[in-house]
C-alpha cells in the first residue's frame, strides 16, 4: 500500500518550490481552510438559484443531469452531490476512494510527482477532494459523466485531484466544468488530474474552465495510455482569468495508442495562460495530434507543445494558430523531438490577425464586416475533433457561441 | 440595369482603368475580353465594391441608384453577385454554411448542391484544398443560393475539365435564364422569355469556350485598362482569334 505518510513528506519538501513555468503565486494569502456546504439530493440540484445554474451550465454541468452518466459537483472544498446514472461507471469522492478501497493507490499520485512543485504539495499536504470516475471492463458509456469543481467563497485555494480510468476495453465520456459563482472575484484552484486509459479504451475528457477575472489557476495533468487505447482531451476556456499554466502530459506506453489534444482559448484583456500540451510516443503504431486555436483580445497566451518520438513508426502532428483580435501577446512554442530514425512528426504554428481578403469574401456574399469578421472568428474557433460525441460537440460550440459576444 | 459612366479607377497609385463605360441592359449578358493584366479582374471588383479599386472618376449606377460609394455587403443586397477565380479559404466555415449565409434565409443546400454535384463538399471548409474545378462549381452554387440579379464572373472556365465545362456552362445559362429549360417548361415563346428576362451578367472569358453554353448579347474588349469595340461577342472572339489583340490597340487609338 502507498504510503501517504510518504507522499507527505517528499510534499513538505518542496512546499516553497516554485514552478518552472508561469508567474509564482503566494499561496500564504490565500484562505485552504474547509468550508462545509450542505449535500444536495438530485431535486435540490436542480433548486439551485437560476444565476448559479447559468454559470453551471456555461461550464458544462446540466442540473437536471438529463442526458449525464453520472454527475460530480464539489463547492469550494465540499462534496454536494455525487452519483452515477450509468451501470459500469462509478463515480466517487476521492476522499471516500482513499479510505475504503484500496485499489486507488494503483493509482494515486502514479502519474504525477508529488514534488513537482508547490502546487502538488498543496494538492497532497491540504487535500480537499475530487473525483474518481472509472468506467469498468468493457463498459461503454453513452452518456457523459459530468464533474464541476465550484468555487463560491472569494480568496479559497482550492486544492482537487482527480483520477479516471477508463478500464481495458471500456469506452467513456467525461465533461468537466470548473466555475466560480458570480459574486467570486478572486481565489487558486489547484487541480491535479491522472488519466489511465488502459488497453483499448476510449476516453474523451472535455474540460471548459469559466473562471472570474482574478481566479489563479494551475491544473497538473498526466496521463497514460495502454495498447490500441484512445485519449481525447480538450480544453476550452473562453472567460477571463488572472493567471493559468499547465502542461498537460501524456505517456503513449502501448502500441497503437493515440492521444489527440485541442486546446481553445479566447484571452481576455489582462488575463495570462501559460498552455501547452506534451505528448511522448513510446510504442510503434502510436499517434498524437495537438491543436490549439487561441484568440487575443488583449491577452498574453503562450501556447506551447511539445511531441517527443522515441520509437520509429510513430506519427504526430502539431497545430496552433493564433488570433490577434484586439492587441495582446501570442506567443506559440512548437516543439517537435524525434529521438529516433523512422519518426514522422510535423508542425505548422500561424500567428496573425483576420485575412481582409476572408473578410471581403463575405461582404461580397452579403454580411456586414462585424458580421463576417464574427463569422471567421467562429469558424476559426470550430475545431473537428474526431471521435467525440455529438453530444460534447454540441456543448463545446454553445460554450463557443456563448462567448460570441465576449470576442468580439 | 448596371450603367457606368466615365469611371477613373486606382489601385494604389496607379491608374487601372480609365475612360471606362458601359451599359448592361436588364436581361442582358455581356462577354468581356481581354489579355492578361488588362485589367477585367479590376473592373469586376470595382463594381463589386472592393475598396482597395479606388474610383476616382465617374459613377456606378445600379437599379438606377449611384452606388459608387456603396460598400460591398449593400451591393451585395442589392442583387449584385461574383463568381471568384480564386476565392480565399475560410478555415473552420462550411460550405453548408456558407450557402446558407449567400441565402439569407431558409435554404434546402443539399438540393442546390446536387445541381452542380457537390454535395460530397457541403462539410468541407469552403475552398480548402479544392480544385479548379471544384471552386468554380461551388462558387455557382453560392451565386445559386444568393441570387442576385447582376452576376459577374471571373473566367469561369478556368481550370475546368472537359467533363465539367457543359455542367458549368449550362449553370451559368440556367442562373442568367438563358437555358433552354426555361424554354421548354415554359408555355411561352422564346421571345416572350426573353423580353421578360431580368438577369444581367458580365462574364470575363479568356478562351471564349464559355460561348458554346451561354448565349451573349454583347461583347467588349478591355485593353490596357479602356474598353473598346463593343460588338458581337463571337466576331470579338475570331477577330482576337486572327488579329490579335493588336487590332484592339488601333481600335483605341482611334477613339480617343
Amino acid at each position: 500500500m502507498h504510503s501517504r505518510d510518504e507522499l507527505r513528506q517528499r510534499a513538505e519538501k518542496v512546499r516553497e518550490k516554485k514552478a518552472t513555468l508561469g508567474p509564482d503565486i503566494d499561496l500564504g494569502q490565500f484562505d485552504d481552510a474547509p468550508v462545509p456546504h450542505e449535500y444536495l439530493a438530485d431535486e435540490e440540484l436542480c433548486q439551485l438559484p437560476e444565476e448559479e445554474q447559468e454559470r453551471l451550465i456555461m461550464a458544462g454541468l446540466d442540473v437536471t443531469e438529463k442526458g449525464r452518466g453520472g454527475t460530480f459537483f464539489q463547492k469550494d472544498t465540499t462534496v454536494i452531490h455525487c452519483d452515477t446514472r450509468q451501470e459500469g461507471v462509478e463515480v466517487l469522492p476521492i476522499r471516500k476512494a482513499l479510505e475504503e478501497h484500496d485499489w486507488i493507490n494503483e493509482y494515486y499520485w502514479k502519474l504525477v510527482s508529488v514534488d513537482t512543485d508547490k502546487y502538488t504539495a498543496a494538492a497532497e499536504l491540504g487535500l480537499h477532494d475530487g473525483y474518481v470516475i472509472r468506467a469498468l471492463p468493457g463498459s461503454k458509456s453513452i452518456y457523459p459523466v459530468q464533474a464541476c469543481l465550484y468555487v463560491d467563497k472569494d480568496g479559497l485555494q482550492q486544492n482537487v485531484h482527480n483520477i479516471i480510468i477508463a478500464e481495458e476495453d471500456s469506452e467513456l465520456h467525461v465533461i468537466t466544468g470548473c466555475s466560480t459563482s458570480p459574486h467570486t472575484k478572486s481565489g487558486v484552484h489547484v487541480g491535479v488530474s491522472e488519466f489511465y486509459v488502459k488497453k483499448n479504451a476510449k476516453l474523451s475528457f472535455t474540460m471548459i474552465h469559466n473562471w472570474a477575472e482574478d481566479m489563479l489557476v494551475r491544473p497538473r495533468s498526466v496521463g497514460r495510455v495502454e495498447e490500441g487505447g484512445l485519449f481525447l482531451n480538450n480544453y476550452i476556456c473562453m472567460k477571463p482569468v488572472k493567471s493559468l499554466q499547465m502542461y498537460p502530459t501524456t505517456h503513449l506506453v502501448g502500441k497503437d495508442a493515440v492521444a489527440r489534444f485541442y486546446t481553445i482559448i479566447v484571452g481576455a484583456p489582462g488575463s495570462e495562460y501559460d498552455v501547452g500540451g506534451r505528448i511522448f510516443l513510446k510504442e510503434r503504431g502510436d499517434r498524437a495530434e495537438i491543436v490549439a486555436r487561441t484568440i487575443s483580445n488583449g491577452a498574453r497566451i503562450i501556447a506551447r507543445g511539445h511531441l517527443i518520438g522515441e520509437v520509429p513508426e510513430v506519427k504526430a502532428h502539431l497545430e496552433c494558430r493564433g488570433l490577434l483580435l484586439n492587441g495582446g501577446v501570442i506567443h506559440a512554442v512548437p516543439e517537435l523531438e524525434g529521438r529516433v530514425d523512422g519518426v514522422e512528426m510535423s508542425h505548422e504554428a500561424a500567428v496573425g490577425k483576420i485575412a481582409q481578403e476572408e473578410i471581403q469574401y463575405l461582404m461580397s456574399r452579403g454580411l456586414s464586416e462585424d458580421e463576417a469578421t464574427s463569422t471567421i472568428v467562429r469558424g476559426f474557433l470550430s475545431v473537428d475533433i474526431p471521435g467525440l460525441p455529438p453530444q460534447l460537440k454540441a456543448e463545446i460550440d454553445r460554450a463557443i457561441e456563448a462567448s460570441d459576444k465576449d470576442v468580439m | 440595369m448596371l450603367q457606368i459612366e466615365d469611371l477613373r479607377v486606382k489601385l494604389g497609385e496607379k491608374i487601372i482603368l480609365e475612360h471606362i463605360d458601359m451599359e448592361i441592359g436588364q436581361g442582358e449578358t455581356h462577354v468581356l475580353f481581354g489579355p492578361n493584366g488588362s485589367g477585367k479582374t479590376s473592373l469586376l471588383m470595382t463594381i463589386m465594391g472592393y475598396p482597395q479599386y479606388k474610383v476616382v472618376r465617374g459613377r456606378i449606377l445600379f437599379k438606377g441608384e449611384d452606388i459608387t460609394e456603396l460598400p460591398m455587403d449593400e451591393r451585395a443586397q442589392m442583387g449584385i453577385g461574383m463568381s471568384y477565380q480564386r476565392p480565399p479559404t475560410i478555415n473552420g466555415l462550411k460550405t453548408y454554411q456558407m450557402v446558407e449565409i449567400c441565402a439569407r434565409e431558409e435554404v434546402d443546400v443539399k438540393d442546390l448542391a446536387s445541381r452542380v454535384n457537390f454535395q460530397d463538399f457541403l462539410e468541407r471548409d469552403i475552398n480548402a484544398g479544392f480544385s479548379g474545378g471544384e471552386i468554380k462549381r461551388s462558387e455557382l452554387l453560392q451565386l445559386m443560393a444568393q441570387n442576385p440579379d447582376l452576376m459577374l464572373f471571373d473566367e469561369p472556365e478556368s481550370g475546368v475539365d472537359l467533363e465539367n465545362i457543359a455542367l458549368v456552362g449550362r449553370t451559368i445559362a440556367s442562373l442568367l435564364q438563358r437555358d433552354n429549360d426555361h424554354a421548354v417548361k415554359g408555355q411561352k415563346s422564346k421571345m416572350q422569355l426573353k423580353l421578360e428576362r431580368t438577369k444581367m451578367g458580365l462574364i470575363i472569358t479568356h478562351t471564349g469556350h464559355i460561348l458554346d453554353y451561354v448565349t451573349a448579347d454583347k461583347g467588349q474588349v478591355l485593353y490596357d485598362g479602356r474598353l473598346s469595340c463593343i460588338s458581337n461577342p463571337r466576331e470579338i472572339l475570331s477577330c482576337i482569334g486572327k488579329d490579335g489583340y493588336e487590332e484592339c490597340v488601333r481600335c483605341i487609338a482611334g477613339t480617343s
